[in-house]
């Protein structure tokens, strides 16, 4: 797969375009785990990005392959944003041995360091954790980190250790806070306490913002703001972007508690839905968009394949070592 | 001789690997400024300056995190945790990412950081300041747990650890802090973790401890000497990896094993080890028993808190007890 690149690099129109196709992949992708899952062939669980992948996408935009970024266990986008190839990744999934971590991790907790992907967290708010560390390495070599997180994270003691410790060190990493109402179950207004989650930056005297998470410009210019802020040396900053998930809390989740009207709206405000229409008001063809989306559907397609055709890791010639020596 | 105090053993230790490598830095509650609370750590912030050397906020969970993913992206972390009771809060990074790191990545990376506690009782601390957690991580592969018995030990031991591409967790016992002893003997200055070491020499049994148990049990068996009783003694150094072949090995010889813990016998190292000599060397095997704590929480008054730890008498007793050998005069 290409590379994001940041507008400035090359014709704007065109990165959008391309951060398009990325947010495709990720729908589609989370389209086949959600059939593989049914088929059997997808272990365990699995907590589908589907619905929120303008903000991984808008935020990757703006970061460097050599930048860092810790994901959640709802991490197939950020993955894939940040530069996972598709095809071991449905391989993890699988647990096939051609996984991007050998069919170690499963869909949780994938770590793709290549692609600078410290990691996706089980835990809630273990990504925040990890974005600090990584985030007090980028900090000597001019990098940066971004931390997702969803909504139930900003309960966690992660979140409020880890903006204050980012603050007072001035770490470059930016706190993205994917705010799609539930935490797990349970609706944001009988968990979180006050009006919004960007808010509580203000005790940290941090900066904040409010950002449509399903608009992949207003996620786009928000992060870069950021980006450009963490690499000044000006510290951190906190994104709350509101997005929604398509899919349940995880694949035993039907979600009954959330509206029928409810789901309607916020599919009305699909971001590829969005993002499309908007590719389409600057002046894109038809055409341009609907040969991306048919590459797009047809990697996935042969990926999806040569992942279930790979074999399963075995226990036989397993080397694993509890150390590293 | 010179001699090196426990507590400048491990400030040298730092400062020598602060200065080798760039990429080790050195963080903590009052670390920095204050040079730490056991007065382990002063002036490294003054020489190293404050981007490698610096005080934190009171934030364990943080902290382990922070450590945790700095590791996994190119540095080498080292960070106290004040006191080892309070490694309880930094728990989930440390048993959830950074032990798992090696392994669920397919070996992508490392994890290279240590954890510095001060940990065991004796110091009046109360149940909630003196615990020993090396037994908390004891049953998580992936993580190493080393705990030094002298000053020469906790240098080379540390400069070990910070060298080790793996987590390590590092007990510094605070009872050990003001003891001096003789510098790191030439090719001791690093120690290489999970190997055991024979601090005594002896026949007729081996008594096995780490940290502070072992100058315990070294005093113990210059009483036990004195009836007549030879008592080698091993020093596991690091409780993860456990050296097993070195303590079957002192066996074969002296046919008895005491294991000397200083915490509760139920999920300790003790019970571990003994089971382990047990189902590979029960044809050694004359006797095996384990001196613990008791299964309560730490007292605080004096009179309870002496009578609570596993002491050089008390081990004493013990053995020659077992022995059928009159206890040795006080």
């Amino acid at each position: 797969m290409a590379r994001l690149h940041s507008p400035e690099q090359q014709d704007a129109t065109g990165a959008f375009l391309e951060a398009y196709g990325r947010m495709l992949l990720i729908r589609q992708f989370e389209a086949a785990m959600h059939r593989l899952f049914l088929r059997g062939e997808v272990h365990g669980t699995t907590h589908l990005y589907a619905g929120q992948e303008a903000v991984a996408v808008g935020v990757c935009m703006t970061l460097e392959p050599s930048d860092w970024v810790a994901g959640t266990y709802r991490g197939h986008g950020h993955a894939l944003a940040k530069g996972t190839e598709p095809e071991p990744l449905i391989a993890e999934m699988l647990g096939r041995a051609t996984g991007v971590c050998g069919g170690r991790a499963g869909s949780m907790n994938v770590i793709d360091i290549e692609h600078g992907l410290v990691g996706c967290y089980g835990i809630v708010g273990g990504s925040i954790a990890a974005g600090l560390g990584a985030a007090m390495s980028a900090q000597r070599e001019g990098r940066v980190a971004a931390a997702f997180f969803g909504d139930g994270a900003t309960n966690q003691a992660y979140f409020h250790e880890g903006m204050n410790l980012a603050a007072v060190r001035s770490l470059p990493l930016l706190f993205v806070c994917e705010n799609n109402l539930y935490a797990e179950f349970t609706p944001m207004a009988q968990a979180t306490a006050g009006a919004d989650i960007a808010g509580r930056a203000a005790a940290y005297g941090m900066p904040s913002a409010v950002v449509d998470g399903n608009d992949l410009w207003a996620v786009r210019e928000a992060a870069a703001e950021a980006v450009g802020r963490a690499r000044a040396g000006d510290g951190p900053t906190l994104l709350e972007c509101r997005t929604y998930r398509h899919y349940g809390h995880s694949k035993s989740d039907p979600a009954p508690y959330r509206t029928k009207q409810e789901v309607e709206e916020w599919l009305e405000r699909d971001p590829l839905r969005i993002a499309r229409a908007r590719l389409l008001e600057q002046g894109l063809a038809e055409q341009q968009i609907a040969a991306v989306e048919d590459t797009i559907s047809a990697e996935l397609d042969q990926a999806v394949e040569r992942a279930l055709a790979a074999p399963y890791p075995d226990p036989a010639a397993d080397a694993a070592t509890e150390f590293s020596s | 001789m010179s001699t090196l105090e426990f507590r400048t053993a491990i400030r040298d230790a730092l400062a020598e690997e602060l200065e080798r490598d760039p990429s080790v830095i050195f963080f903590g509650e009052d670390v920095a400024v204050a040079g730490g609370v056991f007065k382990a750590t002063p002036d490294l912030y003054k020489r190293f300056g404050p981007d490698r050397v610096f005080d934190t906020p009171i934030s364990e969970l943080a902290l382990a995190g922070a450590a945790y993913g700095a590791a996994v992206t190119g540095l080498r972390p080292v960070f106290e945790v004040m006191f080892g009771d309070f490694m309880a809060l930094a728990m989930d990074s440390l048993v959830n990412q950074a032990a798992k790191f090696w392994y669920i990545s397919n070996e992508q990376g490392t994890v290279p950081l240590v954890v510095r506690s001060a940990v065991g009782a004796g110091g009046r601390f109360g149940a909630i300041h003196s615990q020993t957690h090396g037994t908390w991580y004891q049953g998580v592969p992936g993580l190493k747990i080393a705990f030094p018995s002298s000053p020469a030990e906790a240098k080379g031991l540390l400069k070990g650890a910070i060298r080790d591409d793996n987590p390590v967790v590092f007990l510094e016992h605070k009872r050990l802090y003001s003891v001096k002893g003789p510098p790191p003997e030439p090719g001791q200055e690093v120690i290489e973790l999970g190997r055991a070491r024979i601090a005594r020499e002896g026949a007729d049994l081996t008594i096995v401890s780490v940290g502070k148990g072992v100058p315990d049990a070294l005093a113990a068996a210059d009483r036990l000497s004195e009836l007549g009783i030879s008592a080698e003694v091993v020093d596991l150094r690091t409780l993860r990896p456990l050296d097993l072949p070195t303590v079957l090995e002192s066996v074969a010889r002296t046919n008895r094993i005491l294991a000397v813990e200083e915490g509760p016998r139920t999920g300790g190292w003790a019970s571990g080890l003994v089971g382990a000599v047990a189902e590979e060397g029960l044809h050694d095997l004359d006797d095996a028993w384990i001196l613990a704590t008791a299964e309560t929480p730490i007292p605080y008054s004096p009179t309870l808190e002496d009578a609570f730890l596993p002491q050089a008498e008390a081990i004493a007793d013990s053995v020659a007890g077992r022995l059928g050998v009159a206890a040795p005069a006080r």
